[in-house]
């Protein structure tokens, strides 16, 4: 997708060029872009007089952002303790296999960005993944490949 | 449609009750994130669609409910009035559902939950054995109102205690009751509410804040997510309380980016308190103002430390500071701030409606009321349970929870979070309240309670927490960064076997200056995960380091896969899931493994329905 600048500066006029809503600008542009193009951080640092390596502190110190693109299919394993009881390592290792990349990398093809999350917040049903916001309960080693199938086929 | 004042509040309550025939069948389905893991939405559709093609809008009615907690055998439908429970219902469940259960009456035995210690199986919810010794006070209502419609809360006598404390009780009057019933707060330390309120209300410095923090980042925790999603009107009300009693007028919720459904149902609960005038300029006319804000946050663990909260609303990257001066005194944006967690707030409404004489009568003598704990891991009932304080570990894991699944031995409990610690099976009589869990090194947290069983080890589990704990240090103050990644060093080289003589001594000592050094609660806890774990399972440590040998069968180094030959018949079901082809053999016969090819990953083990793949 074409970065528009003024599409990035009309999300950064929702919050009236104000300084404290850096947070929220930023998830603003990640909602459109999926990640955080280079030229948006420099229009934000320019809207809002924030020197960019601020704004490249912030970028880079919640898990949220990404500045690299994503992929077309985001993977959210969790990796929550009650999880990892369970054998959650054991399924993003599968899912790095199957992909052949590494938790926080994008596949080549750009179809898959692999990802790992501290908790998402439904323990009882782990190993939890979350694929484009649909959530799996108790998977399993063997449930990776038909996840992965289901996606694959599905035109986002 | 703004209510006019408190007799307003309750002329809408008897007509949304007027209009609600109690006898009237009503499905509820669980919306929680939880049951969308099952795929509830496909049963909600459904449910309508079913409701529609029998014509029964008029006879029977649906309700999209809140988590109710038992997550793990979702989807949850209950039929009401009589409450009938089933569990891991399916699509294709529906119409006999609406056939059988709603026009005639009959129970669908196979959709009912089986206790898989007794096999008895309960009808009706309040029989079910993970429900009935829960005392749910603050987390009952959430199976009974659609989240989304302010009537359902008013139904049940929501802001009613907004109404006793804005026309009964001055904002002094308030704190006093939250003081008499000894309310401490729900998201770690523990500290008194009343005493926080009232130190916010003494700084007469004009502009007041109250933060309502659902940043829940422990790891095994939910239940801020749980009560955000499936009762958000009781933490507003709440929150509009705390407001009121310490004098602000502008409040935040800051919460997880990773509660999608959470934000969403909040978001909404706000707009429709607005609309009845319950929140907004003007309160039910009382003169008071108080507006709330949403406050997405961004995915950073140290954001739940109250002044690193507060600088990351405020747009900031300053991590946390030092304390004194208090957020009571200098807050966001150097105003004095009110910090209090989701249940807490939570539990305010109660304590002001039905009195604190009242609420201090449940719980031991410093911990009074219940508290919410999410009992996950390894354990047959796994899912939300609220337990008066007090009550002991044993009742909590093994009367609610059920037990360890596949008849294996209970090992640990790890309460707090990662500053929490894991306690030995030797200790599991011991009465769950903040100080028993700070006496045996662990901490009450947040409530994440995670069952591990023999097959846990507890090396890892240390390593696990300092991974997390690694990643998330903000990396302000050198013990905490450095130490942290030090500790996860040496626990690293145990699990692979490069273990030394002396590493447990030096984790200690590491652990200990960590603990002593750092500068806010992420650091000053990061130890305990080590300690106790070196505490009460030092042996496996000493397996680790000398024997180079994991009892529990987790470290992948220092463990092989193998058949048992005189349980393996042959079936062949673990080939081929193998995804390195390791395992062969002919039908029916002796199937081998291949050390080589193996990759450990556990396919097989998973697989094997006979318990023929040996860990070592």
């Amino acid at each position: 997708m074409a970065v528009e600048i003024q599409k990035v500066k009309s999300f950064i006029a929702r919050y009236k060029n104000e300084k404290k809503a850096l947070i929220s600008i930023l998830q603003d542009i990640q909602a459109e872009y999926n990640y955080l193009p280079q030229e948006t951080l420099r229009a934000v640092a320019e809207c809002l007089n924030i020197p960019l390596i601020d704004i490249i502190g912030v970028a880079t110190f919640y898990r949220t952002f990404s500045l690299k693109p994503r992929g077309k299919h985001l993977i959210t394993v969790c990796s929550g303790t009650a999880c990892h009881v369970r054998g959650g390592l054991k399924i993003l290792n599968e899912f790095e296999k199957k992909l052949n990349i590494k938790a926080g990398e994008t596949t080549k093809d750009r179809q898959f960005t692999l990802e790992t999350v501290a908790c998402l917040g439904c323990c009882a049903i782990g190993p939890v993944v979350v694929a484009d916001n649909n959530y799996h309960a108790q998977t399993s080693i063997r449930a990776v490949d038909s996840i992965l199938k289901k996606y694959r086929k599905r035109k986002k | 449609m703004r209510i006019a004042d408190e007799s307003g509040l309750k002329e809408l309550k008897n007509s949304v009750l007027q209009e609600r025939d109690s006898l009237r069948p009503c499905i509820t389905i669980c919306g929680g994130t939880g049951c969308h893991g099952y795929a509830c939405e496909k049963v909600i559709a459904a449910v309508e669609n079913e409701i529609e093609r029998q014509n029964l809008k008029d006879k029977v009615s649906m309700r999209v409910t809140g988590c109710h907690g038992f997550c793990e055998r979702g989807p949850i439908v209950v039929i009401y009035p009589e409450k009938v429970f089933y569990q891991r219902v399916a699509v294709d469940d529906v119409p006999e559902i609406i056939s059988q259960t709603i026009i005639n009456s009959k129970i669908i035995e196979r959709l009912l939950y089986t206790d898989p210690n007794t096999g008895v199986k309960p009808v009706h919810e309040d029989d079910v054995p993970f429900y009935n010794r829960q005392k749910r006070i603050i987390f009952g209502n959430n199976g009974k109102i659609e989240p989304t419609n302010i009537s359902d809360y008013i139904a049940l006598d929501g802001y009613g205690a907004l109404c006793k404390a804005l026309f009964h009780m001055t904002p002094d009057q308030i704190i006093e009751e939250v003081n008499k019933s000894k309310l401490r707060g729900r998201g770690g330390a523990g500290f008194s509410t009343s005493k926080k309120w009232a130190i916010t209300r003494a700084s007469k410095k004009g502009m007041k804040f109250i933060i309502c923090n659902c940043d829940e980042g422990d790891p095994g925790a939910y239940m801020d997510r749980s009560l955000m999603e499936g009762n958000p009107h009781l933490v507003l009300e709440g929150m509009i309380i705390g407001a009121y009693a310490i004098g602000a007028h502008e409040g935040y919720i800051y919460i997880r980016n990773e509660y999608p459904l959470a934000v969403r149902n909040v978001g909404i609960a706000i707009k429709q308190a607005e609309e009845l005038g319950l929140l907004g300029k003007n309160i039910l006319n009382s003169g008071f103002n108080f507006t709330i804000t949403v406050h997405k946050a961004a995915g950073a663990f140290v954001c739940g430390e109250e002044t690193a909260l507060i600088s990351s609303i405020e747009g900031k990257l300053d991590g946390p500071r030092p304390r004194p001066p208090f957020p009571a005194q200098k807050g966001l944006w150097g105003k004095p701030t009110n910090i209090n967690n989701v249940e807490t707030l939570a539990n305010v409404p109660l304590i002001i409606e039905r009195g604190a004489d009242w609420y201090s009568k449940i719980g031991t003598e410093k911990s009074k009321g219940t508290k919410i704990f999410s009992l996950v891991g390894k354990v047959n009932n796994t899912g939300l349970v609220e337990v008066p304080m007090g009550m002991t570990l044993r009742e909590v894991v093994f009367d609610i929870g059920g037990g360890i699944p596949k008849g294996k031995n209970f090992k640990a409990v790890q309460t707090g979070g990662p500053s929490g610690g894991c306690i030995p099976e030797s200790l599991i009589d011991l009465p769950v309240d903040f100080e028993r869990l700070t006496e045996v090194g662990s901490m009450m947290g947040s409530g994440g309670m995670i069952v591990m069983d023999e097959n846990t080890c507890m090396v890892d589990v240390a390593k696990y927490f300092l991974g997390f704990l690694d990643d998330e240090s903000c990396g302000k103050c050198v013990p905490c960064r450095e130490g942290i990644e030090k500790m996860r060093e040496i626990l690293t080289n145990i699990c692979k076997g490069e273990g030394e003589e002396g590493d447990i001594e030096l984790l200690e000592e590491i652990a200990l200056t960590v603990k002593e050094t750092s500068l806010c609660g992420l650091g000053q806890t990061a130890s305990n995960p080590v300690l106790t774990t070196i505490k009460y399972f030092r042996d496996e440590y000493e397996e680790h380091i000398r024997n180079k040998r994991c009892p529990a069968g987790v470290c992948l180094d220092l463990i092989s896969y193998s058949i048992d030959a005189e349980k393996c018949n042959g079936c062949g079901a673990c080939v081929r899931p193998c995804p390195t082809q390791a395992i062969t053999g002919e039908k029916k016969k002796l199937h081998s493994l291949d050390q080589e090819k193996c990759i450990k990953c556990g396919a097989c083990f998973e697989t094997c329905k006979f318990d023929s793949i040996i860990i070592k």
